[in-house]
């Protein structure tokens, strides 16, 4: 997702050195360390446990501002690992993701409650895939016949709307996808008194930027999940008062 | 064999903690772990024994994996158990999810208990015919996070195989959670004496999940499971067209809803518009998606799955997609697969002895 695949994690005498995607973005992972991507990695705990230890004892992470940790899903051996090791040097936080089915929101109210027993404070919570939102004119259009079978009749559509209905065109056509009528994240949040950063829209554009390891945030492309994220951040960056890390690049530089 | 055998803190040349010289080689040595090795009985498990009994009785195993996770496993474990009991087999689910427990809530068990018998612990019954076992059902409080490390869970899933009472069953369909770790070398290494028919994998369509799916392909190989077949899940969306929301978007980046317009524009002046489908690709599956995966690793491909907002909500609910109309696009594609599933593997003659 950051455009390292094929990466190699080189030693310098200060330790493991990270994989640089810019001179200020440096990314570690386990994916740079098999050689064929395809092997499986079937560990038990124990052994998750030791590399997770070696990442944070032998990775020279010079100075940073923000050390970003991606986690696996659940609250088992890598989560108890990193709060137990990185708990006594200060965790600032944990972002918890999740979708807006009430089976997802089941499990994120389990990892609120893991952080609340490992004295992990919340950040907030990102409801993801909330929604899909697509140009019109981006969508296929099928007819059904008695048969049951499907005919794509997109050509015709969008020669129909750009001759009858041209003002149709330029919509944006929603599908909630997931239901949230039972409220979705935000409501679990007031519910459990965590905050609610916002909600990203299914976008296939965030998925191809993610695909090709590119920022969402640099070209136009992903224009409606670019944005929502773009508030998210914000707003995260705000509630915790990072806001004085910035300032004080933005006279640095 | 898996890793798990040979501890992290073993000595180089470790033979493994099963082995016959487990801690009476030369190479244990100094190891940390050589008096417990020598001391550990050998030789069969005796719990391996007992599982085999509980299972005399079940005819196919299955498992359903994910690379990832959220990719609608236990959607597809769930949807798959209701389709098999509906044709008149015996059906147990075991949901060895011990993190994110998701199977009674899509089962509609919520809440239930587990009960005892002199013959073992019961399965929770969504029907005659098809019992359910979960770590849910053990939770006093369903927000309560389960944070055990691997030998813990591994406690539970052998206690699972163990104690619970199947009866006879046609199938034992085994729910995991995403990855490759403790939960899933335990089930094989539990179940495989007494054969595991193989392993559905779940996906989605994006390269990341199918990377991982790789990964749980060549698990399978290595752990010597059969790949009965992928499903590739959440592979595009397809709705009415009516039942979309409308947006404009003004010049200052402002969505404004238009809905309401655009249907009785669509009425008055292209009613034959009304009953379209309207497809996204959603998750972009230019590089081939799972079909190709599949054709290059060799491993049955056995179809995809919509993203249906009406599956989404039959399993929040708890319901069959298969017993009324409302799943229109989803349940015909996980019919087709899951037929495609019992054609594969020679599983039609028990249907026909079943009717």
């Amino acid at each position: 997702m950051l455009g390292l695949e094929g990466q190699d994690i080189r030693q310098s005498n200060f330790g493991w050195s990270p994989v640089y995607v810019d001179s200020n973005l440096g990314v570690l992972s386990i994916g740079f360390m098999l050689p064929d991507p395809d092997e499986a990695v079937i560990w038990r705990g124990p052994r998750k446990k030791g590399l997770i230890k070696n990442f944070l004892k032998e990775v020279y992470w010079n100075e940073l501002d923000f050390l970003v940790v991606d986690s696996p899903p659940g609250t088992s051996d890598e989560h108890i690992s990193i709060v137990q090791c990185l708990g006594a040097t200060g965790m600032d936080g944990a972002i918890i993701v999740t979708t807006p089915q009430q089976v997802s929101l089941i499990d994120v109210r389990k990892e609120i409650n893991f952080c609340k027993k490992v004295g992990v404070k919340v950040l907030g919570v990102v409801e993801n895939m909330s929604g899909l939102s697509q140009p019109v004119m981006d969508f296929k259009f099928v007819r059904m016949t008695e048969t049951g079978e499907h005919i794509d009749v997109s050509e015709w559509v969008r020669e129909y709307f750009k001759e009858k209905a041209p003002e149709l065109q330029d919509l944006i056509a929603c599908s909630e996808v997931f239901d949230s009528s039972s409220g979705g994240a935000e409501k679990m949040c007031r519910e459990m008194g965590v905050p609610f950063l916002g909600k990203v829209p299914l976008d296939p554009q965030i998925c191809k930027a993610a695909e090709e390891g590119r920022s969402c945030f640099i070209d136009q492309k992903c224009g409606v999940g670019a944005p929502a994220l773009k508030i998210i951040i914000e707003k995260l960056i705000e509630n915790n008062e990072f806001s004085r890390v910035l300032l004080n690049n933005a006279y640095a530089s | 064999m898996a890793d798990g055998d040979i501890p992290e803190d073993a000595n180089e040349h470790c033979p493994g903690t099963q082995s016959e010289s487990a801690g009476k080689s030369d190479a244990c040595e100094g190891c940390p772990n050589q008096e417990a090795c020598a001391t550990a009985p050998k030789g069969p498990d005796p719990d391996l024994v007992v599982i085999a009994e509980r299972m005399a009785n079940v005819k196919h195993k299955i498992l359903v994996l994910s690379g990832k996770g959220g990719v609608g496993k236990s959607t597809f474990s769930a949807q798959l158990s209701f389709a098999l009991a509906a044709m008149n087999l015996q059906i147990g689910l075991l949901d060895i999810d011990i993190c994110g427990p998701s199977i009674p809530k899509m089962l509609g068990l919520e809440g239930q208990e587990i009960h005892q018998s002199n013959l073992g612990w019961s399965p929770v019954y969504v029907d005659d015919n098809l019992g359910v076992m979960s770590i849910g059902f053990m939770l006093p409080d369903p927000d309560e996070a389960v944070i055990w490390r691997g030998p813990r869970k591994n406690g539970l899933i052998k206690n699972f195989l163990k104690e619970v009472y199947w009866n006879e069953l046609d199938f034992l369909v085994v729910d995991a959670p995403p990855g490759t770790s403790d939960e899933h070398i335990s089930i094989v290494q539990c179940l495989g004496a007494t054969g595991i028919d193989g392993a559905i994998i779940v996906t989605t369509p994006q390269q990341v999940s199918l990377i991982d799916v790789r990964k749980e392909i060549n698990f399978c190989k290595k752990v010597g499971v059969k790949v009965l077949g992928v499903v590739e899940n959440m592979s595009g969306l397809c709705q009415p067209l009516m039942d979309f929301k409308f947006m404009r978007t003004t010049e200052t980046g402002e969505h404004i809803d238009v809905s309401e317009r655009v249907r009785e524009y669509l009425k008055e002046k292209a009613p034959e518009l009304q009953n379209l489908i309207a497809c996204s690709e959603v998750f972009d599956s230019s590089s081939g998606g799972a079909e190709k995966m599949c054709r290059e690793m060799e491993v049955p491909f056995l179809g995809k799955v919509p993203l249906d907002p009406q599956l989404c909500k039959a399993a929040e609910e708890g319901r069959s997609c298969f017993i009324d109309k409302k799943c229109q696009v989803s349940a015909p594609a996980l019919k087709i697969i899951i037929e495609k599933m019992i054609e594969n593997n020679g599983f039609s003659s028990m249907l026909v002895d079943s009717a």
